[in-house]
């Protein structure tokens, strides 16, 4: 019965797997545009001819559908064919033939286009051709990097001092209305404050993911520490336990469930931020891969990065997620 | 007064709730509450929800305050909780984390941080048979049945060897064939360690089954331990032959008796203790202590 259901689903989420395939398929479909040559007059033959254009050249253009205005601004730029392609193509011109006119109203990559483009990129996802054109994993490990530093500063903080605030109702009451006020910041906000302060852009980002992370832990731990069954806790001071005895073996196991989830939620959105913050502040990472893509118009690389966004980031809630389970009891 | 017959005295303890909304009056849940117990003797505290007894308890304990009064063990004042007083709550209150063998082992280790780990582990297995835990030690609480979850519980408390065992309801959750199974064995194992207990309970044949005395509470508020009754039946008892011994019923009756109609006519109010003698809760500066009774020998 129970494995019924997985299979069931499993089969229920290829088939809308599949589905999402097939209508963006149809949506970015297009035909095979078979580009008309076209007629030039004998007219425009003289006048091309006239401007010193070879005869195979003016065939070739023609013969791409470039219109004889077109033709003859090429005629009266005095280049020939080789030129023209030393230098980049038509395209580089600024010349869009029949077909790629045809590409750029419907510009968004079918499926398959972007599946060629990432098996173009994770065959070789370290390489390195300059600042700007970086291998998907090379930009993964930066902005890895910095979600975990910034995350395990975080840690660092937000688990003692939650531990701290959830011991002491008075520092709860004293320290909760700050908590209140700087949790709905956006952590970007604090993004030209840590540029300022700090005057550096890759300890700017590990800053905002370390404010963005803090919250979550902070308030889970504390609510964890504060909210540990009173039974147990007389338990402790019947056998006499100390205050640190007490924290390590009754409040810390009893607690950890929540610190846990506390960290899974923070980590999840470290890992929202962190493209945020990337877009801003570019160099590298896949934030600003996204973006670098996005501005060069190569859309396949994009939604190829946006997917690995989204695969890597299930990753990391799914370790978490075992650690939770490994510290969760059933009471 | 250290002799034997008052190791634990409390002298007019009295639990007073302010109150909480404008125009409420304080609650005093009980008044003058004093009584003693000898050592080695197996007391259990019986009343209607409401009448403190487990406030009492966690005074005894030392996991609560008194408004007024004060708790006396072994001629020394109860101030906070320690080691010396063993705890059984109503509901285990086991760490759900560690394992039966690892609740206990953090007992032991409380009462013995000296001790090595095989040590340790001999004390806990020793208890753990005692209640009849033989292969159980390594499971977590969530894989034990309620029954055996109490007996891990009332391990743990004898395992660090207190002077005084305090239990509040300890069967309160269990079937009535279990909890049988369970007094049992709780009866043989305080017949080898001879220790104090005080125990809550709502069930008089577990009450006359387990106690030399039986401490009767009025109903709160104002509520007050009205007497002392003495259970003697000879031990060691058996459920199944005790009931028929001819003094059964008579106490069982008195107990009844006093739940249905004594406990609520014996009920003080603020107005109507104070017309009562023992109002003052001593006599002639003496601790006025709930008489002793015998319904046997009525």
């Amino acid at each position: 019965m129970k494995y019924d259901r997985i299979i069931t689903a499993a089969l229920l989420s290829v088939g809308f797997f599949l589905l999402f395939l097939a209508v963006w398929h149809i949506g970015t479909y297009q035909e095979e545009h078979t580009v008309e040559a076209v007629e030039l007059t004998s007219e425009q033959v003289a006048i091309l001819e006239e401007a010193g254009m070879s005869a195979s050249d003016k065939e070739t253009y023609s013969s791409q559908g470039l219109t004889f205005d077109q033709i003859n601004q090429i005629a009266s730029m005095g280049l020939t064919l080789d030129d023209i392609e030393m230098a980049g193509g038509l395209e580089a011109f600024g010349f869009t033939t029949g077909g790629a006119a045809e590409e750029a109203k419907t510009g968004f990559p079918s499926p398959a286009l972007v599946w060629e483009e990432a098996y173009y990129q994770l065959s070789d996802p370290f390489y390195d051709r300059g600042p700007n054109d970086k291998g998907i994993g090379t930009q993964l490990k930066y902005s890895l990097f910095r979600v975990g530093m910034g995350f395990f500063l975080a840690v660092i903080v937000a688990v003692p001092l939650g531990f701290l605030i959830g011991m002491s109702p008075l520092l709860n009451m004293a320290l909760m209305p700050y908590i209140q006020i700087l949790k709905p910041i956006s952590p970007l906000a604090w993004l030209p404050v840590a540029l300022f302060l700090i005057k550096d852009s890759e300890k700017a980002s590990i800053f905002v993911i370390f404010v963005c992370s803090i919250w979550p832990m902070l308030i889970n731990t504390s609510f964890g520490v504060a909210n540990v069954k009173n039974d147990w806790l007389n338990i402790a001071k019947t056998l006499e336990c100390s205050k640190f005895r007490t924290a390590y073996s009754v409040i810390l196991p009893a607690a950890a469930p929540t610190i846990f989830t506390g960290m899974r939620i923070s980590l999840s959105i470290a890992w929202l931020v962190i493209v945020a913050a990337e877009m801003v502040i570019g160099g590298i990472g896949v934030g600003y891969f996204v973006w670098n893509e996005w501005n060069g118009l190569n859309l396949a690389s994009m939604i190829f990065a946006i997917f690995i966004i989204g695969i890597v980031g299930l990753c990391l809630d799914l370790t978490l997620g075992q650690f939770v389970k490994i510290f969760s009891y059933e009471d | 007064m250290n002799d034997e017959s008052n190791f634990i005295s409390t002298q007019l303890l009295q639990k007073v709730y302010p109150a909480t909304k404008r125009g409420q009056e304080d609650l005093t849940v009980f008044d003058k509450v004093n009584f003693n117990i000898r050592k080695g003797e197996f007391t259990t505290c019986i009343g209607h929800s409401g009448c403190g007894k487990s406030t009492i308890l966690n005074i005894l304990a030392g996991l609560a305050e008194p408004t007024s009064g004060s708790v006396m063990m072994d001629g020394k004042s109860v101030s906070g909780p320690s080691l010396d007083k063993a705890v059984v709550f109503q509901n285990h209150s086991l760490l759900p984390w560690k394992t039966a063998i690892e609740n206990v082992a953090f007992a032991v280790k409380s009462r013995h941080p000296e001790w090595s780990l095989l040590q340790i582990r001999k004390q806990c297995v020793k208890y753990l048979e005692m209640v009849g835990l033989n292969d159980s030690y390594n499971r977590k609480p969530s894989e034990l049945s309620g029954g055996m979850r109490q007996r891990v519980g009332i391990a743990r408390a004898f395992a660090i060897e207190s002077k005084l065992l305090l239990m509040d309801e300890p069967f309160g959750a269990l079937d009535a064939l279990t909890r049988g199974i369970i007094q049992e064995e709780l009866i043989k194992i305080w017949e080898q360690t001879q220790q104090t207990v005080f125990m809550i309970t709502h069930d008089v044949d577990e009450a006359i089954f387990l106690s030399d005395r039986i401490f009767l509470m009025t109903n709160g508020p104002y509520a007050r331990v009205a007497e002392a009754v003495v259970v003697d039946l000879p031990r060691p008892r058996d459920r199944s032959q005790i009931v028929h011994h001819p003094d059964y019923y008579k106490i069982r009756n008195h107990l009844v008796d006093f739940l249905v109609s004594r406990s609520h006519e014996l009920s003080g109010s603020s107005n109507g203790a104070e017309e009562r003698q023992e109002e003052s809760g001593t006599v002639d500066g003496e601790l006025l202590l709930p008489p002793d009774v015998n319904p046997a020998l009525a």
